[in-house]
Protein backbone atom coordinates (compact mmCIF):
# COMPACT_ATOMS: atom_id res chain seq x y z
CA UNK A 1 0.00 0.00 0.00
CA UNK A 2 2.58 2.50 1.03
CA UNK A 3 5.23 1.58 -1.97
CA UNK A 4 6.79 3.87 -3.77
CA UNK A 5 5.64 1.67 -6.67
CA UNK A 6 1.63 2.14 -6.07
CA UNK A 7 1.67 6.15 -5.50
CA UNK A 8 3.44 6.22 -8.76
CA UNK A 9 0.69 4.21 -10.97
CA UNK A 10 -1.78 6.09 -8.99
CA UNK A 11 0.35 8.99 -9.90
CA UNK A 12 0.33 8.79 -13.36
CA UNK A 13 -3.44 8.23 -13.83
CA UNK A 14 -4.02 11.74 -12.17
CA UNK A 15 -0.65 13.33 -14.95
CA UNK A 16 -1.98 12.04 -17.74
CA UNK A 17 -5.56 11.60 -18.72
CA UNK A 18 -6.84 10.23 -21.76
CA UNK A 19 -6.32 12.89 -24.32
CA UNK A 20 -9.78 13.95 -25.66
CA UNK A 21 -10.72 12.30 -28.50
CA UNK A 22 -13.34 14.04 -31.11
CA UNK A 23 -14.93 10.88 -32.05
CA UNK A 24 -15.97 9.99 -28.62
CA UNK A 25 -16.76 13.41 -27.51
CA UNK A 26 -19.15 13.60 -30.82
CA UNK A 27 -20.83 10.74 -30.02
CA UNK A 28 -21.80 12.01 -26.09
CA UNK A 29 -22.91 15.20 -27.87
CA UNK A 30 -25.13 13.33 -30.33
CA UNK A 31 -26.38 11.05 -27.13
CA UNK A 32 -26.85 13.97 -25.05
CA UNK A 33 -28.84 15.96 -27.64
CA UNK A 34 -31.08 12.98 -28.52
CA UNK A 35 -31.74 12.33 -24.39
CA UNK A 36 -32.30 16.24 -23.89
CA UNK A 37 -34.65 16.33 -26.63
CA UNK A 38 -36.88 14.13 -24.54
CA UNK A 39 -36.33 15.71 -21.41
CA UNK A 40 -37.46 18.96 -23.23
CA UNK A 41 -40.69 17.70 -23.91
CA UNK A 42 -41.19 16.91 -20.85
CA UNK A 43 -39.94 19.67 -19.22
CA UNK A 44 -42.85 21.55 -21.41
CA UNK A 45 -44.88 20.29 -19.86
CA UNK A 46 -43.65 20.87 -16.27
CA UNK A 47 -43.25 24.42 -17.61
CA UNK A 48 -46.42 25.14 -19.18
CA UNK A 49 -48.56 24.22 -16.16
CA UNK A 50 -46.13 26.32 -14.03
CA UNK A 51 -46.35 28.91 -16.08
CA UNK A 52 -50.54 29.20 -15.82
CA UNK A 53 -51.29 27.83 -12.34
CA UNK A 54 -47.94 28.31 -9.85
CA UNK A 55 -48.12 24.50 -9.50
CA UNK A 56 -45.55 21.80 -9.73
CA UNK A 57 -47.23 19.05 -11.25
CA UNK A 58 -45.42 16.19 -9.83
CA UNK A 59 -47.60 13.98 -11.24
CA UNK A 60 -45.85 14.72 -14.91
CA UNK A 61 -43.63 12.47 -14.92
CA UNK A 62 -45.67 9.49 -14.07
CA UNK A 63 -47.51 10.34 -17.15
CA UNK A 64 -44.49 9.52 -19.23
CA UNK A 65 -44.55 6.60 -17.44
CA UNK A 66 -48.25 5.49 -18.68
CA UNK A 67 -47.31 6.59 -21.98
CA UNK A 68 -44.67 3.98 -21.97
CA UNK A 69 -46.63 1.43 -20.51
CA UNK A 70 -49.46 1.74 -22.93
CA UNK A 71 -48.23 2.13 -26.00
CA UNK A 72 -45.71 -1.03 -24.96
CA UNK A 73 -49.07 -2.95 -24.66
CA UNK A 74 -50.50 -2.11 -27.72
CA UNK A 75 -47.00 -2.42 -29.81
CA UNK A 76 -46.47 -5.67 -28.36
CA UNK A 77 -49.90 -7.12 -28.66
CA UNK A 78 -49.92 -5.86 -32.71
CA UNK A 79 -46.53 -7.84 -32.45
CA UNK A 80 -48.28 -10.86 -30.76
CA UNK A 81 -50.79 -10.82 -33.34
CA UNK A 82 -48.18 -11.38 -35.89
CA UNK A 83 -49.56 -8.70 -38.28
CA UNK A 84 -47.76 -8.05 -41.04
CA UNK A 85 -47.87 -4.18 -40.49
CA UNK A 86 -43.85 -1.96 -41.05
CA UNK A 87 -42.69 -2.03 -37.39
CA UNK A 88 -42.36 2.30 -37.90
CA UNK A 89 -46.11 1.51 -38.02
CA UNK A 90 -46.66 -0.29 -35.44
CA UNK A 91 -44.80 2.19 -32.80
CA UNK A 92 -47.27 4.64 -34.47
CA UNK A 93 -49.78 2.66 -33.82
CA UNK A 94 -48.55 2.90 -29.63
CA UNK A 95 -47.82 6.27 -29.73
CA UNK A 96 -51.22 7.29 -30.99
CA UNK A 97 -52.93 5.29 -28.41
CA UNK A 98 -50.75 6.67 -25.64
CA UNK A 99 -51.34 10.07 -26.67
CA UNK A 100 -55.14 10.50 -26.17
CA UNK A 101 -54.74 8.32 -23.11
CA UNK A 102 -52.56 10.44 -21.36
CA UNK A 103 -54.17 13.45 -22.39
CA UNK A 104 -57.22 11.84 -20.81
CA UNK A 105 -55.27 11.16 -17.63
CA UNK A 106 -53.93 14.57 -17.57
CA UNK A 107 -57.35 15.89 -17.65
CA UNK A 108 -58.57 13.99 -15.26
CA UNK A 109 -55.68 14.58 -12.63
CA UNK A 110 -56.12 18.57 -13.04
CA UNK A 111 -60.02 18.19 -12.20
CA UNK A 112 -59.45 15.50 -9.10
CA UNK A 113 -56.60 16.82 -7.36
CA UNK A 114 -55.95 20.31 -8.40
CA UNK A 115 -58.87 22.00 -9.66
CA UNK A 116 -60.64 21.99 -5.71
CA UNK A 117 -57.76 22.76 -4.39
CA UNK A 118 -57.08 26.06 -6.34
CA UNK A 119 -57.74 28.23 -4.09
CA UNK A 120 -55.76 25.92 -1.13
CA UNK A 121 -52.34 27.37 0.36
CA UNK A 122 -49.83 25.98 -2.04
CA UNK A 123 -48.53 22.74 -0.50
CA UNK A 124 -51.96 21.38 -0.57
CA UNK A 125 -51.48 20.79 -4.06
CA UNK A 126 -48.01 19.55 -4.14
CA UNK A 127 -49.39 16.90 -1.64
CA UNK A 128 -51.68 15.58 -3.63
CA UNK A 129 -49.34 15.61 -6.50
CA UNK A 130 -47.18 13.14 -4.70
CA UNK A 131 -50.53 11.39 -3.81
CA UNK A 132 -51.03 11.01 -7.86
CA UNK A 133 -47.47 10.40 -8.50
CA UNK A 134 -47.89 6.64 -5.90
CA UNK A 135 -51.20 6.07 -7.15
CA UNK A 136 -50.25 5.86 -10.55
CA UNK A 137 -46.95 4.13 -10.11
CA UNK A 138 -48.93 1.49 -8.05
CA UNK A 139 -51.88 1.43 -10.36
CA UNK A 140 -48.81 0.48 -13.40
CA UNK A 141 -47.71 -2.08 -11.08
CA UNK A 142 -50.82 -4.27 -10.80
CA UNK A 143 -51.23 -3.70 -14.58
CA UNK A 144 -48.17 -4.60 -15.90
CA UNK A 145 -46.11 -6.02 -13.03
CA UNK A 146 -43.02 -5.04 -11.78
CA UNK A 147 -40.26 -6.75 -14.26
CA UNK A 148 -38.65 -4.36 -17.08
CA UNK A 149 -41.16 -4.98 -20.09
CA UNK A 150 -38.88 -4.92 -23.23
CA UNK A 151 -39.55 -2.84 -26.54
CA UNK A 152 -39.89 -4.99 -28.98
CA UNK A 153 -37.48 -4.99 -31.62
CA UNK A 154 -39.77 -3.70 -34.51
CA UNK A 155 -37.63 -0.67 -35.15
CA UNK A 156 -34.96 0.11 -38.13
CA UNK A 157 -31.47 -0.75 -36.69
CA UNK A 158 -29.89 1.59 -39.86
CA UNK A 159 -27.01 3.94 -38.18
CA UNK A 160 -24.81 6.19 -39.81
CA UNK A 161 -21.19 7.64 -39.02
CA UNK A 162 -20.63 10.79 -38.58
CA UNK A 163 -16.66 11.87 -38.03
CA UNK A 164 -16.33 9.06 -36.24
CA UNK A 165 -19.62 9.17 -34.01
CA UNK A 166 -22.67 6.83 -35.15
CA UNK A 167 -26.29 8.25 -34.69
CA UNK A 168 -28.75 5.65 -35.28
CA UNK A 169 -32.06 5.85 -37.29
CA UNK A 170 -34.43 5.72 -34.18
CA UNK A 171 -31.96 8.43 -32.60
CA UNK A 172 -32.65 10.71 -36.00
CA UNK A 173 -36.33 9.96 -35.78
CA UNK A 174 -36.77 11.05 -31.49
CA UNK A 175 -35.05 14.14 -32.46
CA UNK A 176 -36.51 14.74 -35.17
CA UNK A 177 -39.98 14.13 -33.98
CA UNK A 178 -39.60 15.86 -30.93
CA UNK A 179 -37.80 19.25 -32.85
CA UNK A 180 -41.30 18.66 -34.79
CA UNK A 181 -43.68 18.80 -32.19
CA UNK A 182 -41.54 21.15 -30.29
CA UNK A 183 -42.21 23.95 -33.32
CA UNK A 184 -45.75 23.11 -33.36
CA UNK A 185 -46.44 23.82 -29.50
CA UNK A 186 -44.55 27.13 -30.10
CA UNK A 187 -46.89 27.96 -33.21
CA UNK A 188 -50.04 26.78 -31.01
CA UNK A 189 -48.78 28.79 -28.55
CA UNK A 190 -47.68 32.35 -30.36
CA UNK A 191 -50.28 32.47 -32.99
CA UNK A 192 -53.32 30.49 -32.19
CA UNK A 193 -56.41 31.51 -30.16
CA UNK A 194 -55.74 29.12 -27.87
CA UNK A 195 -52.23 29.95 -27.70
CA UNK A 196 -52.90 33.71 -26.94
CA UNK A 197 -55.76 33.10 -24.39
CA UNK A 198 -52.87 30.47 -22.53
CA UNK A 199 -50.49 33.15 -22.51
CA UNK A 200 -53.29 35.57 -20.93
CA UNK A 201 -54.14 33.57 -18.66
CA UNK A 202 -50.34 32.79 -17.21
CA UNK A 203 -50.26 36.77 -16.95
CA UNK A 204 -53.49 37.31 -15.17
CA UNK A 205 -56.41 34.24 -14.96
CA UNK A 206 -58.40 37.13 -13.69
CA UNK A 207 -58.14 39.90 -16.76
CA UNK A 208 -58.20 37.21 -19.14
CA UNK A 209 -61.68 35.83 -17.79
CA UNK A 210 -62.58 39.45 -18.00
CA UNK A 211 -61.91 39.00 -21.97
CA UNK A 212 -64.72 36.45 -21.86
CA UNK A 213 -61.53 33.57 -21.80
CA UNK A 214 -63.35 30.27 -19.69
CA UNK A 215 -59.77 29.45 -17.29
CA UNK A 216 -60.33 26.60 -16.82
CA UNK A 217 -61.02 25.01 -20.20
CA UNK A 218 -57.86 27.00 -20.60
CA UNK A 219 -56.32 25.28 -18.24
CA UNK A 220 -57.33 21.56 -19.14
CA UNK A 221 -56.16 22.09 -22.45
CA UNK A 222 -52.66 22.76 -20.94
CA UNK A 223 -52.72 20.20 -19.04
CA UNK A 224 -53.61 18.31 -21.95
CA UNK A 225 -51.16 19.50 -24.19
CA UNK A 226 -48.39 18.68 -21.30
CA UNK A 227 -49.43 15.31 -21.45
CA UNK A 228 -50.01 14.97 -24.92
CA UNK A 229 -45.88 15.14 -25.52
CA UNK A 230 -45.12 13.33 -21.89
CA UNK A 231 -47.04 10.71 -23.91
CA UNK A 232 -44.97 10.61 -26.82
CA UNK A 233 -41.96 11.05 -24.60
CA UNK A 234 -42.45 8.01 -22.45
CA UNK A 235 -42.66 5.73 -26.20
CA UNK A 236 -39.61 7.45 -27.06
CA UNK A 237 -37.63 6.55 -23.81
CA UNK A 238 -38.64 2.90 -23.95
CA UNK A 239 -38.04 2.78 -27.74
CA UNK A 240 -34.04 4.29 -26.97
CA UNK A 241 -33.52 2.46 -24.07
CA UNK A 242 -35.38 -0.78 -25.32
CA UNK A 243 -37.53 -0.96 -22.33
CA UNK A 244 -40.67 0.39 -20.08
CA UNK A 245 -41.22 -0.02 -15.68
CA UNK A 246 -43.58 1.07 -13.51
CA UNK A 247 -41.39 3.36 -11.58
CA UNK A 248 -39.08 4.88 -14.55
CA UNK A 249 -41.65 7.81 -14.61
CA UNK A 250 -39.96 9.00 -11.37
CA UNK A 251 -36.34 9.79 -12.42
CA UNK A 252 -37.64 11.28 -15.86
CA UNK A 253 -39.77 13.65 -14.15
CA UNK A 254 -37.28 14.82 -11.58
CA UNK A 255 -34.92 15.14 -14.72
CA UNK A 256 -37.21 16.90 -16.99
CA UNK A 257 -38.47 19.45 -13.64
CA UNK A 258 -34.81 20.14 -13.76
CA UNK A 259 -34.35 20.94 -16.83
CA UNK A 260 -37.53 23.18 -16.47
CA UNK A 261 -35.43 25.06 -13.69
CA UNK A 262 -32.38 25.13 -15.52
CA UNK A 263 -34.46 26.92 -18.54
CA UNK A 264 -36.27 29.07 -15.63
CA UNK A 265 -39.23 27.82 -15.03
CA UNK A 266 -42.71 29.08 -16.75
CA UNK A 267 -40.65 30.09 -19.79
CA UNK A 268 -41.26 27.53 -22.97
CA UNK A 269 -38.31 28.16 -24.51
CA UNK A 270 -36.18 27.70 -21.46
CA UNK A 271 -38.03 24.35 -21.30
CA UNK A 272 -36.72 23.34 -24.30
CA UNK A 273 -33.36 25.11 -24.13
CA UNK A 274 -32.72 23.49 -20.05
CA UNK A 275 -33.58 19.87 -21.50
CA UNK A 276 -31.38 19.77 -24.44
CA UNK A 277 -28.55 21.39 -22.07
CA UNK A 278 -29.05 18.99 -19.33
CA UNK A 279 -28.82 16.34 -21.57
CA UNK A 280 -25.68 17.24 -23.06
CA UNK A 281 -24.11 17.82 -19.47
CA UNK A 282 -25.60 14.71 -18.26
CA UNK A 283 -24.08 12.80 -21.64
CA UNK A 284 -20.97 14.77 -21.03
CA UNK A 285 -20.65 14.51 -17.53
CA UNK A 286 -21.30 10.34 -17.76
CA UNK A 287 -18.38 10.28 -20.18
CA UNK A 288 -15.78 11.76 -18.58
CA UNK A 289 -16.53 11.79 -15.27
CA UNK A 290 -14.35 8.92 -14.76
CA UNK A 291 -11.16 10.44 -16.62
CA UNK A 292 -12.15 13.70 -14.03
CA UNK A 293 -11.98 11.97 -11.33
CA UNK A 294 -9.55 9.51 -11.75
CA UNK A 295 -11.50 6.70 -11.82
CA UNK A 296 -13.05 7.30 -8.53
CA UNK A 297 -16.64 7.78 -10.14
CA UNK A 298 -17.85 5.72 -12.89
CA UNK A 299 -20.63 6.28 -15.92
CA UNK A 300 -22.66 5.09 -13.32
CA UNK A 301 -23.02 8.18 -11.75
CA UNK A 302 -25.00 9.69 -15.01
CA UNK A 303 -28.20 10.75 -12.84
CA UNK A 304 -26.12 12.99 -10.47
CA UNK A 305 -25.71 15.77 -12.95
CA UNK A 306 -29.52 16.30 -13.05
CA UNK A 307 -29.56 16.89 -9.45
CA UNK A 308 -26.08 18.41 -9.91
CA UNK A 309 -26.81 21.34 -12.49
CA UNK A 310 -30.49 21.85 -10.36
CA UNK A 311 -28.87 22.44 -7.10
CA UNK A 312 -25.85 24.81 -8.84
CA UNK A 313 -29.19 26.85 -10.57
CA UNK A 314 -30.89 27.18 -7.53
CA UNK A 315 -28.16 28.32 -5.92
CA UNK A 316 -26.92 30.74 -8.55
CA UNK A 317 -29.56 31.69 -10.56
CA UNK A 318 -33.00 30.51 -9.41
CA UNK A 319 -34.50 32.26 -12.01
CA UNK A 320 -33.01 29.66 -14.57
CA UNK A 321 -31.18 30.73 -18.09
CA UNK A 322 -34.82 32.78 -19.84
CA UNK A 323 -36.54 33.04 -16.48
CA UNK A 324 -37.53 36.23 -15.29
CA UNK A 325 -39.63 35.97 -12.09
CA UNK A 326 -37.52 33.90 -9.10
CA UNK A 327 -38.86 30.54 -7.90
CA UNK A 328 -39.55 31.62 -4.71
CA UNK A 329 -42.68 29.23 -3.53
CA UNK A 330 -43.42 25.79 -4.18
CA UNK B 1 -86.07 48.39 -18.05
CA UNK B 2 -82.62 49.40 -16.97
CA UNK B 3 -79.68 48.21 -18.92
CA UNK B 4 -78.34 47.55 -15.41
CA UNK B 5 -80.13 47.14 -11.94
CA UNK B 6 -78.26 45.93 -8.65
CA UNK B 7 -80.72 45.05 -5.89
CA UNK B 8 -79.59 44.88 -2.14
CA UNK B 9 -75.98 44.04 -4.05
CA UNK B 10 -73.75 42.88 -1.12
CA UNK B 11 -70.20 41.70 -0.84
CA UNK B 12 -67.94 40.37 1.81
CA UNK B 13 -63.99 39.86 1.77
CA UNK B 14 -64.33 36.32 4.66
CA UNK B 15 -66.59 37.99 7.20
CA UNK B 16 -66.06 41.67 6.21
CA UNK B 17 -68.42 43.22 4.44
CA UNK B 18 -67.44 45.31 2.02
CA UNK B 19 -70.79 46.69 0.25
CA UNK B 20 -73.70 45.87 2.10
CA UNK B 21 -76.96 46.20 0.28
CA UNK B 22 -76.43 48.81 -2.73
CA UNK B 23 -79.55 49.97 -5.10
CA UNK B 24 -78.16 51.26 -8.15
CA UNK B 25 -79.90 51.77 -12.01
CA UNK B 26 -78.38 52.78 -14.99
CA UNK B 27 -80.30 53.91 -17.77
CA UNK B 28 -78.80 52.82 -21.86
CA UNK B 29 -77.11 55.43 -22.88
CA UNK B 30 -76.35 56.93 -19.67
CA UNK B 31 -72.74 57.87 -18.07
CA UNK B 32 -72.64 57.84 -14.58
CA UNK B 33 -70.51 57.98 -12.15
CA UNK B 34 -69.61 56.13 -8.98
CA UNK B 35 -67.17 58.32 -6.45
CA UNK B 36 -66.52 57.95 -2.61
CA UNK B 37 -62.91 57.65 -0.52
CA UNK B 38 -60.83 55.39 -0.80
CA UNK B 39 -61.82 52.36 0.65
CA UNK B 40 -65.40 52.76 0.21
CA UNK B 41 -65.98 49.94 -1.77
CA UNK B 42 -66.29 51.20 -5.21
CA UNK B 43 -63.76 48.37 -6.52
CA UNK B 44 -65.07 45.47 -4.81
CA UNK B 45 -68.70 46.31 -6.47
CA UNK B 46 -67.51 46.43 -10.13
CA UNK B 47 -65.33 43.35 -8.94
CA UNK B 48 -68.02 41.51 -8.04
CA UNK B 49 -70.55 42.67 -10.36
CA UNK B 50 -68.19 41.41 -13.55
CA UNK B 51 -68.05 37.65 -11.60
CA UNK B 52 -64.36 38.07 -10.48
CA UNK B 53 -65.68 37.76 -6.57
CA UNK B 54 -68.64 36.18 -5.46
CA UNK B 55 -72.04 38.26 -4.84
CA UNK B 56 -72.93 38.00 -0.90
CA UNK B 57 -76.50 39.04 -1.70
CA UNK B 58 -78.98 40.75 -3.57
CA UNK B 59 -79.42 40.38 -7.42
CA UNK B 60 -77.63 42.06 -10.81
CA UNK B 61 -79.75 42.22 -13.52
CA UNK B 62 -78.08 43.25 -16.72
CA UNK B 63 -80.98 43.70 -19.47
CA UNK B 64 -83.48 42.30 -17.39
CA UNK B 65 -81.35 39.03 -16.65
CA UNK B 66 -80.13 37.70 -13.55
CA UNK B 67 -76.04 37.12 -14.19
CA UNK B 68 -75.61 37.72 -10.28
CA UNK B 69 -73.89 34.51 -9.65
CA UNK B 70 -72.91 34.02 -13.37
CA UNK B 71 -68.78 33.37 -13.69
CA UNK B 72 -66.95 36.29 -15.08
CA UNK B 73 -66.48 35.18 -19.05
CA UNK B 74 -69.96 34.45 -19.29
CA UNK B 75 -70.45 37.80 -17.79
CA UNK B 76 -68.16 39.77 -19.98
CA UNK B 77 -70.05 37.52 -23.34
CA UNK B 78 -72.68 39.29 -22.83
CA UNK B 79 -71.55 42.89 -23.29
CA UNK B 80 -69.89 44.03 -20.36
CA UNK B 81 -66.62 45.08 -20.02
CA UNK B 82 -64.75 46.29 -17.02
CA UNK B 83 -61.37 48.17 -17.17
CA UNK B 84 -59.78 46.81 -13.73
CA UNK B 85 -58.17 49.27 -11.40
CA UNK B 86 -54.40 49.34 -12.41
CA UNK B 87 -55.33 48.81 -16.25
CA UNK B 88 -54.85 45.08 -15.80
CA UNK B 89 -52.88 44.92 -19.37
CA UNK B 90 -50.96 41.71 -20.37
CA UNK B 91 -47.44 43.09 -20.41
CA UNK B 92 -45.80 40.23 -22.27
CA UNK B 93 -47.85 40.65 -24.96
CA UNK B 94 -48.08 43.10 -27.78
CA UNK B 95 -50.12 46.25 -28.10
CA UNK B 96 -51.75 44.20 -30.94
CA UNK B 97 -52.38 41.04 -28.87
CA UNK B 98 -53.70 42.87 -26.06
CA UNK B 99 -56.48 44.67 -28.50
CA UNK B 100 -56.38 41.28 -30.05
CA UNK B 101 -57.89 39.67 -26.17
CA UNK B 102 -60.96 42.26 -25.84
CA UNK B 103 -62.17 40.44 -29.25
CA UNK B 104 -61.46 37.08 -27.80
CA UNK B 105 -65.10 36.13 -27.40
CA UNK B 106 -66.47 37.68 -31.16
CA UNK B 107 -66.40 35.80 -34.16
CA UNK B 108 -66.85 38.57 -36.45
CA UNK B 109 -64.13 39.09 -38.59
CA UNK B 110 -65.24 41.93 -40.12
CA UNK B 111 -66.71 44.26 -37.64
CA UNK B 112 -63.50 43.15 -35.22
CA UNK B 113 -61.60 44.58 -38.53
CA UNK B 114 -64.11 47.46 -37.94
CA UNK B 115 -63.79 48.16 -34.14
CA UNK B 116 -59.54 48.13 -34.39
CA UNK B 117 -59.84 50.97 -37.05
CA UNK B 118 -62.16 52.42 -34.27
CA UNK B 119 -60.03 52.14 -31.26
CA UNK B 120 -57.10 53.17 -33.89
CA UNK B 121 -58.64 56.48 -34.60
CA UNK B 122 -59.76 57.00 -30.77
CA UNK B 123 -55.77 56.42 -29.85
CA UNK B 124 -53.54 56.65 -32.71
CA UNK B 125 -50.57 56.11 -30.10
CA UNK B 126 -52.01 52.40 -30.18
CA UNK B 127 -51.98 52.44 -33.83
CA UNK B 128 -47.92 53.50 -33.69
CA UNK B 129 -47.30 50.88 -30.78
CA UNK B 130 -49.07 47.83 -32.48
CA UNK B 131 -46.43 45.71 -32.15
CA UNK B 132 -44.64 46.52 -29.02
CA UNK B 133 -44.83 44.81 -25.87
CA UNK B 134 -47.89 46.18 -24.03
CA UNK B 135 -45.27 46.36 -20.21
CA UNK B 136 -42.81 49.11 -21.77
CA UNK B 137 -46.08 51.34 -22.57
CA UNK B 138 -46.37 54.34 -19.97
CA UNK B 139 -48.63 54.49 -17.93
CA UNK B 140 -50.94 56.61 -19.85
CA UNK B 141 -50.80 54.55 -22.76
CA UNK B 142 -51.47 51.67 -20.71
CA UNK B 143 -55.02 53.36 -19.71
CA UNK B 144 -55.77 53.92 -23.46
CA UNK B 145 -54.94 50.67 -24.33
CA UNK B 146 -56.59 49.21 -21.67
CA UNK B 147 -59.95 51.19 -22.45
CA UNK B 148 -59.40 50.36 -26.01
CA UNK B 149 -58.91 46.30 -25.47
CA UNK B 150 -62.54 47.11 -23.54
CA UNK B 151 -63.95 48.75 -26.54
CA UNK B 152 -62.62 45.32 -29.12
CA UNK B 153 -65.01 43.17 -27.06
CA UNK B 154 -68.20 45.65 -28.47
CA UNK B 155 -69.62 46.12 -25.27
CA UNK B 156 -72.63 47.75 -24.14
CA UNK B 157 -71.78 48.45 -20.38
CA UNK B 158 -68.36 49.75 -20.21
CA UNK B 159 -67.17 49.82 -16.46
CA UNK B 160 -64.07 52.21 -15.85
CA UNK B 161 -62.01 51.71 -12.37
CA UNK B 162 -60.08 55.13 -11.64
CA UNK B 163 -59.08 55.69 -15.28
CA UNK B 164 -57.43 58.84 -14.45
CA UNK B 165 -54.99 57.69 -11.33
CA UNK B 166 -51.70 58.27 -11.46
CA UNK B 167 -51.50 60.00 -14.77
CA UNK B 168 -49.63 63.01 -15.51
CA UNK B 169 -52.51 66.05 -15.73
CA UNK B 170 -52.43 66.21 -19.83
CA UNK B 171 -53.50 63.02 -19.74
CA UNK B 172 -56.42 63.00 -17.33
CA UNK B 173 -57.61 65.46 -19.69
CA UNK B 174 -57.28 63.11 -22.49
CA UNK B 175 -58.68 59.82 -20.89
CA UNK B 176 -61.72 62.27 -19.66
CA UNK B 177 -62.63 63.68 -23.68
CA UNK B 178 -62.31 60.26 -24.77
CA UNK B 179 -64.93 58.58 -22.13
CA UNK B 180 -67.28 61.91 -22.90
CA UNK B 181 -66.33 60.56 -26.89
CA UNK B 182 -66.89 57.25 -26.39
CA UNK B 183 -70.88 57.83 -24.52
CA UNK B 184 -71.33 59.67 -27.24
CA UNK B 185 -70.77 56.99 -29.82
CA UNK B 186 -73.80 55.03 -27.16
CA UNK B 187 -71.84 53.39 -25.12
CA UNK B 188 -73.33 53.30 -21.65
CA UNK B 189 -70.86 54.06 -19.08
CA UNK B 190 -70.20 53.56 -15.23
CA UNK B 191 -67.49 55.60 -14.43
CA UNK B 192 -65.64 55.03 -11.04
CA UNK B 193 -63.31 57.85 -10.00
CA UNK B 194 -61.40 59.48 -7.39
CA UNK B 195 -61.28 62.78 -9.29
CA UNK B 196 -64.92 63.35 -8.56
CA UNK B 197 -64.60 66.45 -9.91
CA UNK B 198 -63.85 66.22 -13.44
CA UNK B 199 -65.75 62.73 -13.02
CA UNK B 200 -69.80 64.77 -12.36
CA UNK B 201 -68.24 67.14 -14.87
CA UNK B 202 -69.05 64.60 -17.79
CA UNK B 203 -71.88 62.67 -16.20
CA UNK B 204 -75.14 62.79 -16.22
CA UNK B 205 -76.00 61.39 -12.53
CA UNK B 206 -73.71 60.27 -9.46
CA UNK B 207 -73.60 58.08 -6.94
CA UNK B 208 -72.02 59.00 -3.49
CA UNK B 209 -70.21 55.71 -2.03
CA UNK B 210 -69.67 55.68 1.75
CA UNK B 211 -68.43 52.45 3.95
CA UNK B 212 -70.22 49.96 1.70
CA UNK B 213 -72.94 51.68 0.58
CA UNK B 214 -75.01 54.58 -1.12
CA UNK B 215 -74.80 57.89 0.39
CA UNK B 216 -76.24 59.78 -1.94
CA UNK B 217 -77.24 59.72 -5.47
CA UNK B 218 -78.91 62.31 -7.99
CA UNK B 219 -78.13 64.15 -10.98
CA UNK B 220 -74.67 65.26 -11.84
CA UNK B 221 -74.70 68.95 -12.09
CA UNK B 222 -76.72 68.99 -8.60
CA UNK B 223 -74.19 66.49 -7.24
CA UNK B 224 -71.65 69.20 -7.62
CA UNK B 225 -73.42 72.28 -6.44
CA UNK B 226 -74.19 70.05 -3.44
CA UNK B 227 -72.40 71.44 -0.05
CA UNK B 228 -71.90 68.17 1.56
CA UNK B 229 -70.13 66.48 -1.65
CA UNK B 230 -68.13 69.89 -2.36
CA UNK B 231 -66.56 69.96 1.65
CA UNK B 232 -66.11 65.93 1.78
CA UNK B 233 -64.60 65.19 -2.37
CA UNK B 234 -64.41 68.55 -4.39
CA UNK B 235 -61.91 69.45 -1.75
CA UNK B 236 -63.95 72.54 -0.95
N1 LIG C 1 -58.79 41.37 -1.31
C1 LIG C 1 -59.32 41.97 -0.21
N2 LIG C 1 -59.39 41.30 0.94
C2 LIG C 1 -59.92 41.87 2.04
N3 LIG C 1 -60.40 43.11 2.09
C3 LIG C 1 -60.35 43.85 0.98
C4 LIG C 1 -59.80 43.31 -0.24
N4 LIG C 1 -59.89 44.25 -1.19
C5 LIG C 1 -60.46 45.33 -0.61
N5 LIG C 1 -60.74 45.09 0.69
C6 LIG C 1 -61.38 46.01 1.62
O1 LIG C 1 -62.67 46.29 1.14
C7 LIG C 1 -62.97 47.65 1.30
C8 LIG C 1 -63.34 48.26 -0.02
O2 LIG C 1 -62.20 48.27 -0.87
P1 LIG C 1 -62.26 48.76 -2.38
O3 LIG C 1 -63.45 48.14 -3.01
O4 LIG C 1 -60.96 48.50 -2.99
O5 LIG C 1 -62.50 50.32 -2.20
P2 LIG C 1 -62.39 51.49 -3.25
O6 LIG C 1 -62.25 50.89 -4.61
O7 LIG C 1 -63.64 52.25 -3.08
O8 LIG C 1 -61.20 52.28 -2.87
C9 LIG C 1 -61.75 48.31 1.93
O9 LIG C 1 -61.98 48.39 3.33
C10 LIG C 1 -60.65 47.35 1.65
O10 LIG C 1 -59.70 47.36 2.68
MG1 LIG D 1 -60.71 51.13 -5.95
Amino acid sequence: MDSAGDRKAVGARFIAPAPLRMDIFLQQLINGLVLGSVYALVALGYTMVYGILELINFAHGEITMIGAMVSLAVISALVGTGVDMPGVLIALTGVLTAVPVCMALGYGIERVAYRPLRHAPRLAPLITAIGVSIVLQNGAMLIWGRQYIPFPPILPTGAHDIGGATISDVQIFIVMLSMSLMAALMLLVQKTKLGRAMRATAQSPQVASLMGVNVNNVISATFMLGSALAAVAGVMVSAYYGLAHYYMGFLLGLKAFSAAVLGGIGNLAGAMLGGLLLGVIESLGAGYIGDLTGGFLGSHYQDVFAFFVLILVLVFRPSGLLGERVVDRA
Amino acid sequence: MSLLELKQFAVSYGGIKAVKGVDLQIERGELVCLIGANGAGKSTLLKALCGLLPVAHGSVLYDGKAITHQPAHLIARCGLALVPEGRGIFGRMSVGENLDMGGYSRTDRAGIKNDLERVFALFPRLAERCKQQAGTLSGGEQQMLAMGRALMSQPRLLLLDEPSMGLAPLMVEKIFTTIRAIAQEGVTILLVEQNAKRALEISQRGYVMESGTIALTDAAEKLLTNAQVRHAYLGE
